[in-house]
């Protein structure tokens, strides 16, 4: 499904990844952890083609994303290409980024009209579904600027869905909240987990949510993998150091 | 030598229809400097260096030479290449909406520019083609930024036409102007009288220009 391959990424000269290399399966739900600066957000980043990989190749439903084929060889994906291939990606962003000058309803018809070919009436009926499914049925003409953090959030959501992705970025996605209104974010996402079977990789700090929906969980630190295994086992009963000092450091924090 | 009345209701009617000339170069030099600015802005983000960098030294060269000059030139050599005098409204309209358009390209980029980052990236993780990402996401937003900025452009276009009457463009100072060169009176009514219409008109646009800017700035 996605397919990390030697996948080395620098900013300069700033060597985020050396070479990563693992594999999601269809429906997977994976979740990265890690400390700050460790690479999750860049991966997820990676996937979405806002970044480009600097070498190795990232592999999408069997499609490279980065390179592109021509005859044996693969070259460096022209902006097509990446077109063709993110249409299954969705992405959940901290800041959500919807479109201030649209309506809530026209934040989510967009792309279905315009990049899906949908029928206007078609892309309103699943809009509305994915409104009510989000509980935002009254807010369809809405302003985002008239929306709280959590119910903006919970907008996006619906704006990515919309899209029907196969695969589901979600990037600390409740971290610019008001911690009352996180939980309902999460219970919309855990929901959304159950109810489809999109794959979902998932950066997060909040280790319930974690358990709760993943199947597999990545500890990376300074863009390497240390432990990649069930939560149970990962967050549970960590085999490697850092990773039980990672888990310490911010459980104490969210109980703090 | 004191005020005149006689002599400022005779210029009344010129002054009218000096401002009817000058409402209207303000029109055509204003769609002029918002369509073209707009063309620059939209050009200087997606061509290639080798538009973009001849396009910015033809700006900066019209930016940094005075109308006057710009209007002279530009009239004296239709004219010759005609062999029959150009308009002069004309000339001048399009002279003056180019030289603004100078200026609107910069609040347009900078409208452009003040467009958060997180709205590429959502444009990007939606797959919206640029062209439709332009029209429904960034210019409404870029606009929005940018109409404070432009509207004071217009204002100023505005007060500069009478810069025009070089080339003999009638609007109000050229009619006064011409009244006084015949009737060796009337440059203190005239120029009194325009300078209040010229504040009549421009003042309110301005309050509505910094309404609009504080509105948009929360
Ligand atoms: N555009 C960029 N230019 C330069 N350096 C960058 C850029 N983006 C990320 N980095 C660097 O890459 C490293 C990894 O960043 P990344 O955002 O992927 O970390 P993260 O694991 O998501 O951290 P956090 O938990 O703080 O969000 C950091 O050192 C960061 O400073
Ligand atoms: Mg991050």
């Amino acid at each position: 499904m996605v397919h990390f391959e030697n996948v080395v990424k620098r900013f300069g000269d700033l060597e985020v990844l050396q070479g990563l290399n693992f594999q999601v399966q269809p429906g997977e739900r994976v979740t990265l952890i890690g400390p700050s600066g460790s690479g999750k957000t860049t991966i997820l980043r990676l996937i979405m083609t806002l970044e480009q990989v600097t070498d190795g190749v990232i592999w999408v439903e069997g499609e490279p994303l980065s390179h592109m084929r021509k005859g044996e060889r693969l070259v460096a994906a022209n902006e097509a290409h990446q077109r063709q291939v993110r249409k299954k990606i969705g992405m959940v962003f901290q800041q959500f980024n919807l479109f201030p000058n649209m309506r809530v309803l026209r934040n989510i018809t967009e792309a279905p009209v315009h990049v899906l070919g949908q029928s206007k009436e078609q892309a309103h009926t699943r809009a509305k579904e994915l409104l009510e499914l989000v509980g935002l049925s009254d807010k369809a003409d809405a302003y985002p600027s008239q929306l709280s953090g959590g119910q903006q959030q919970r907008v996006a959501i619906a704006r990515s869905l919309a899209m029907s992705p196969d695969i589901l970025l979600l990037d600390e996605v409740t971290s610019a909240l008001d911690p009352e209104l996180v939980a309902d974010v999460l219970d919309l996402l855990k929901d959304i987990a159950q109810s489809t079977d999109i794959t979902m990789l998932i950066v997060t700090h909040e280790m319930g949510f974690a358990r709760d929906v993943s199947d597999r969980v990545m500890m990376f630190d300074r863009g390497v993998i240390v432990e990649d295994g069930p939560p149970s086992q990962v967050m549970g009963d960590p085999e490697h150091e850092r990773t039980r000092s990672f888990l310490k450091a911010v459980l104490g924090e969210s109980q703090g | 030598m004191g005020w005149n009345w006689e002599t400022a209701q005779e210029l009344w009617p010129l002054l009218m229809e000096g401002l009817r000339i000058l409402l209207l170069v303000t029109l055509i030099s204003s769609l002029i400097a918002l369509a073209l600015g707009l063309v620059v802005a939209l050009t200087d983000r997606s061509a290639p260096r080798a538009v973009t960098m001849p396009l910015f030294a033809v700006m900066e060269f019209i930016r940094n030479t005075p109308v006057l000059v710009q209007a002279v030139f530009v009239w004296t050599a239709v004219t010759m290449w005609l062999g029959t005098a150009a308009s002069p409204m004309w000339t001048g309209a399009i002279v003056l909406g180019v030289h603004y358009a100078s200026y609107t390209a910069e609040a347009y980029r900078a409208g452009i520019d003040g467009i958060p980052k997180g709205q590429w990236e959502a444009i990007t993780a939606l797959s919206l083609p640029k062209p439709r990402a332009w029209i429904a996401v960034l210019l409404p937003q870029a606009l929005r930024r940018s109409t404070p900025a432009l509207g004071n452009y217009v204002i100023a276009l505005f007060k500069e036409v009478p810069i025009l009457s070089a080339i003999g463009v009638t609007e109000m100072v050229r009619q006064v102007d011409g009244y006084a060169g015949l009737n060796y009176t009337g440059a203190l009514e005239g120029f009194t009288i325009a300078g209040l219409i010229f504040l009549v008109v421009s003042y309110p646009v301005a309050l509505l220009m910094r309404k609009l800017e504080k509105r948009l700035a929360n």
